[in-house]
């Protein structure tokens, strides 16, 4: 048995954010993460709300999450730089959404980055995903 | 119906390189994916192969945006825009090569009033969508042509 440890130590590592696939799956990961350090952490649509609205005053035209994904979550954005049209956040209109850890992480990374200056905390993740899907 | 005074003769101005078949040609599904996430995944014969080599170089500071890759994906795509660049095409003016400035992009477009680029709708010459319905398709027909205020050009 004693050969099979590392092997179970690699997927409890691998065991975070990373296997979600559905809206509440992502939340609840990143909500455990964030637990470890704000214990009895629970994402919050108001928080998310915030967050997601909030001028960082990092980038001038991409000054907030909203700037580019719309502040209804139902509804389409649009690239505050190219003017593409960007599908809406919504996993309840748009069910392709926070269904991809590889893609969250991703566009998570480069969105805060560019508009928060950083990489958002799971807390962040998990507020803003409980935004985007509305109050429970 | 109001219809854009522009005569019709851009199929038989096409230079040789720009033959159907790079315009509306099928796009790599990771290019698509991946470079039609923030634009329309543009039509890879719009720009020289030096000047794609150049961009996909250049992705981790992409027009101010991080649009980095994982090596196997960047180099799926790097393959894919050298083997469907347009090879006649001249190069991109700007540092960071730009499809909409080169001499073909222009003469193309200089029938499309100034105030079409201007409208709120359109925003950004990079946004192509905004008169080519189908760019994000990979089409760039006629057909699909409807600038902002100005309505289709022809009636069907
Ligand atoms: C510059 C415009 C822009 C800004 C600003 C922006 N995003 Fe995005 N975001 C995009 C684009 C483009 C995509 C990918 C295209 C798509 O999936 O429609 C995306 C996708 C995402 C996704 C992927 C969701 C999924 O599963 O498909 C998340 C999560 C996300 N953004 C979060 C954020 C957060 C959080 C912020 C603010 C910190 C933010 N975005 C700010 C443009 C932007
Ligand atoms: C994270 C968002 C993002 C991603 C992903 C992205 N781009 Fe861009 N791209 C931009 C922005 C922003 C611009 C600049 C638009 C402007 O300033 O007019 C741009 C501009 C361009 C231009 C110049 C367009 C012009 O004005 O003629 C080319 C060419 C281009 N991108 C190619 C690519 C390729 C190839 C990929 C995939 C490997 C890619 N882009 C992925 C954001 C992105
Ligand atoms: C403001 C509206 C507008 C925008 C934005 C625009 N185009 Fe066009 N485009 C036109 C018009 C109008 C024509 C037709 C010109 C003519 O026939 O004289 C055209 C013609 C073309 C053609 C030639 C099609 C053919 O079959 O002859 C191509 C290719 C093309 N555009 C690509 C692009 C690409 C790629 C973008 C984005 C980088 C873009 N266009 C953005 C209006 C636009």
């Amino acid at each position: 048995m004693k050969s099979f440890l590392p092997l179970f130590a690699l997927m409890a590592g691998l065991a975070g954010p990373i296997w979600a696939d559905t809206p509440a799956g992502f939340i609840q990961s990143y909500s455990t993460e964030a637990a470890r350090t704000q214990p009895g952490f629970r994402a919050d649509v108001a928080r998310g709300r915030a967050f997601a609205a909030r001028d960082w005053g990092v980038s001038d035209k991409l000054a907030s999450c909203t700037a580019c994904h719309s502040d209804t979550p139902s509804n389409p954005g649009r690239h505050a730089v190219t003017g593409k049209t960007i599908q809406p956040l919504s996993p309840s209109v748009n069910p392709e959404r926070f269904s991809d850890p590889a893609k969250v992480e991703k566009w998570f990374k480069r969105n805060c980055k560019e508009v928060v200056g950083r990489l958002c905390s799971p807390a962040e993740k998990a507020d803003f995903i409980q935004f985007v899907m509305g109050a429970r | 119906m109001k219809t854009l005074p522009i005569v019709f003769a851009a199929f038989a101005s096409l230079p040789a390189w720009a033959d159907e078949a790079r315009l509306t040609g099928p796009l790599l599904p990771a290019y698509k994916t991946e470079c039609g996430s923030c634009h329309t995944p543009f039509p890879p014969g719009l720009l020289n192969p030096g000047d794609w080599k150049k961009t996909m170089a250049g992705l981790d500071q992409h027009f101010g945006t991080d649009a980095a890759l994982d090596a196997k994906t960047a180099g799926q795509i790097g393959a894919w825009l050298q083997q469907h660049a347009g090879r006649t095409m001249g190069r991109s003016p700007d540092p960071e090569p730009r499809l909409t400035t080169t001499r073909w992009f222009v003469r193309e477009h200089r029938e499309v009033p100034a105030r079409a680029w201007q409208d709120p709708r359109v925003k950004n010459a990079a946004n192509c969508a905004a008169c080519h319905k189908g760019a994000d398709q990979g089409q760039f027909g006629e057909r699909e042509l409807s600038i902002p205020g100005y309505g289709r050009r022809h009636d069907d």
